[in-house]
């Protein structure tokens, strides 16, 4: 069965939709960066079938420089999300609010 | 199948190498040595990095002025003199800091090289985002530098504001990226590459028929710069991250980020999409007015001078986006101009924010202020110089700065944009004035002294001494500025 480049687009629009929902809705530091990680991966899923559909090699290339990010990201994150817990033992984000103004 | 590997140019990348190299350095050593590496070592290494990536701009310069601009690395970095002007002026940048940051870590007890290491890793990125010539290569860059600015944001563990502050930064900042490579994305399916030449040439040579993954790729990378250079309404970060940060960090972030963020913004919007600039331009109208208007407004009922001057630093974001806006080599030139006068002045500005602070970081109302320049009528008079640079004063960059950014509008047509603009400023300036005027009001805390320590006085003494020199006598980095956009503009 052939599926059509398109619906591959919309599937990846609809995950980046969810992820941004669900970081604009959630409260919770660890859910709120899952959803970042749902995000780049429907771009990664965009940049694959552009790639396909352009045949073209580079849009595949750039996945695996998302991804090496993406770790990047998860390793200071999760270290600052570690700190922060140590000091209040909640990782909600309502709960930060020393800093207002 | 053949791999054709690309040609590597290494004088065109040696900056970034050096940073990065140093960054190796550093780590290595404090892997290495027995005991701890002293400070000294790590802030020299950071002081001869950046001497050094400043020689090499100049050889750079001479090479572009020899055989004209050039890509390498198959197109993905280019090296003209924008490129060189950026680079040099976020090494003097790193520079500044660095020293500032010797004499903060001598006073908070502040031992190991992490500081340093990450400051040499995310200048690398800044560096990176100033030659750019691909969205790819501009993701890498500002995640570089990003990466390792969450963590220096969170380097001060006995205020929780600072962990809370970097947990903010770094939630939303992973949002902006994100955003940002969704939009790029969105451009390679469009054009078929991310090279922002080649999608100058498709955007030129062909009409696009189905404009729609077009004007939303661009317009999520418009939305994910404009978290990166904190504009309204993506500023929600900004001012608490500055609090929360430790000062000499906060410097480093005001400058370094705003001219990486703006160099690559200047390339995206005026080498890739320029033959679209109509249809960028509303979306930048509307980002330009809030940003000024709210940055300047909502700096003045802010008690916290950190707070304010995150705010002033929005506020200055949409001046610095005008010259994007008029789109022209007049605007960008006068976007480079404004970006590297504000760079050092912040440093030196956020230096004396930082000897103010004390130990723990702590003294950052406005009332720490009142009567510095009666009690030390040489640091409270440079914080005035300071001030009134930024607020635009006459005879200071910040002047000449604002002056050419609104020319540059009036010219491009915006008219209505420019007098915004001026009524922004006319806002900011109560605060500024308020601020000077509480350096010279009376002395309340009698007689309590701060010591300037040699370094940092040396700093604030540069940032006053290029504010003042240059606002008088703007003509070679005004000529400087327009040299450099000369070549990447249509």
């Amino acid at each position: 069965m052939n599926v059509p480049a398109a619906w591959y687009l919309v599937l990846a629009a609809v995950l980046f939709g969810i992820g941004a929902f669900g970081f604009l809705t959630r409260r919770s530091a660890l859910i709120m960066f899952m959803c970042i990680e749902l995000m780049l991966n429907a771009v990664n899923l965009t940049f694959v079938t552009f790639s396909r559909t352009l045949s073209d090699i580079s849009g595949q290339a750039i996945v695996f420089f998302v991804m090496v990010v993406a770790a990047a990201e998860v390793t200071v994150g999760l270290g600052i999300v570690v700190a922060v817990f140590r000091r209040r033992s909640s990782t909600s984000v309502d709960e930060l609010s020393e800093l207002k103004g | 199948m053949k791999l054709v590997i690309p040609s590597i140019h290494y004088l065109a990348i040696l900056p970034v190498l050096i940073f990065f190299g140093a960054s190796l350095v550093l780590v290595l050593a404090s892997a290495l040595a027995r005991g701890k590496v002293p400070l000294w070592v790590a802030t020299s290494t950071i002081v001869t990095a950046g001497a050094a990536s400043i020689v090499v701009n100049v050889v750079q310069w001479r090479c572009v002025a020899r055989a004209g601009a050039s890509t390498t690395i198959a197109h993905a970095i280019v090296l003209d003199d924008f490129s060189v002007v950026a680079s040099g002026v976020i090494a003097l940048s790193v520079i500044m800091t660095a020293l500032v940051a010797h004499d903060w870590a001598v006073r908070e007890r502040v031992s190991g090289v992490e500081f340093h290491i990450l400051a040499l890793a995310s200048s690398a990125g800044a560096l990176l985002m100033t030659q750019a010539n691909d969205l790819i290569v501009i993701f890498l860059g500002l995640e570089i530098l990003s990466i390792g600015l969450y963590v220096l944001v969170a380097f001060d563990r006995r205020r929780a504001t600072s962990s809370e502050a970097a947990l903010k930064y770094f939630l939303l900042g992973g949002f902006a990226s994100a955003i940002f490579i969704y939009g790029a994305a969105l451009l390679y399916g469009a054009s078929g590459s991310t090279n922002l030449t080649s999608i100058s040439y498709f955007l030129g040579s062909n009409v696009v028929l189905h404009p729609g993954l077009l004007y939303a790729g661009g317009a999520l990378l418009l939305v994910g710069f404009a978290f990166k250079v904190a504009a309204v309404p993506f500023h929600l970060w900004s001012p608490d991250v500055y609090e929360g940060a430790p000062t000499p960090v906060t410097g480093l972030m005001a400058s370094i980020v705003k001219i990486g963020a703006f160099a690559a913004l200047l390339r995206v919007i005026i080498s890739a999409l320029g033959t679209q600039l109509d249809t960028w331009r509303p979306i930048l109208f509307v980002l330009i007015v809030l940003t000024t208007v709210v940055g300047a407004s909502l700096a003045l009922v802010q008690r916290n001078v950190k707070r304010m001057l995150a705010y002033s630093s929005i506020n200055h974001a949409g001046f610095i986006l005008l010259g994007v806006w008029a789109g022209t080599v007049r605007g960008s030139s006068a976007t480079l101009f404004y970006v590297i006068t504000y760079a050092p002045i912040v440093v030196a500005t956020f230096a004396i924010v930082t000897l103010i602070g004390g130990v723990g970081d702590e003294h950052h109302s406005v009332e720490h202020y009142q009567g510095l320049a009666r009690r030390q009528p040489w640091l409270g008079g440079a914080l005035a110089i300071l001030l009134l640079s930024q607020l635009g004063a006459p005879l200071t960059t910040g002047f000449y700065a604002k002056y050419t950014v609104l020319a540059s509008v009036v010219d491009g047509g915006g008219g209505a944009l420019a007098l915004i603009a001026l009524v922004s400023a006319a806002i900011a300036a109560f605060f500024y004035l308020r601020w000077t005027l509480a350096l010279y009001s009376d002395d309340r805390l009698d007689g309590a002294r701060v010591v300037v320590p040699k370094w940092t006085g040396a700093v604030i003494a540069f940032g006053v001494a290029l504010t003042v020199v240059f606002g008088i006598w703007p003509g070679p980095v005004a000529t400087l500025a327009q040299h450099a956009t000369f070549l990447f503009t249509p």
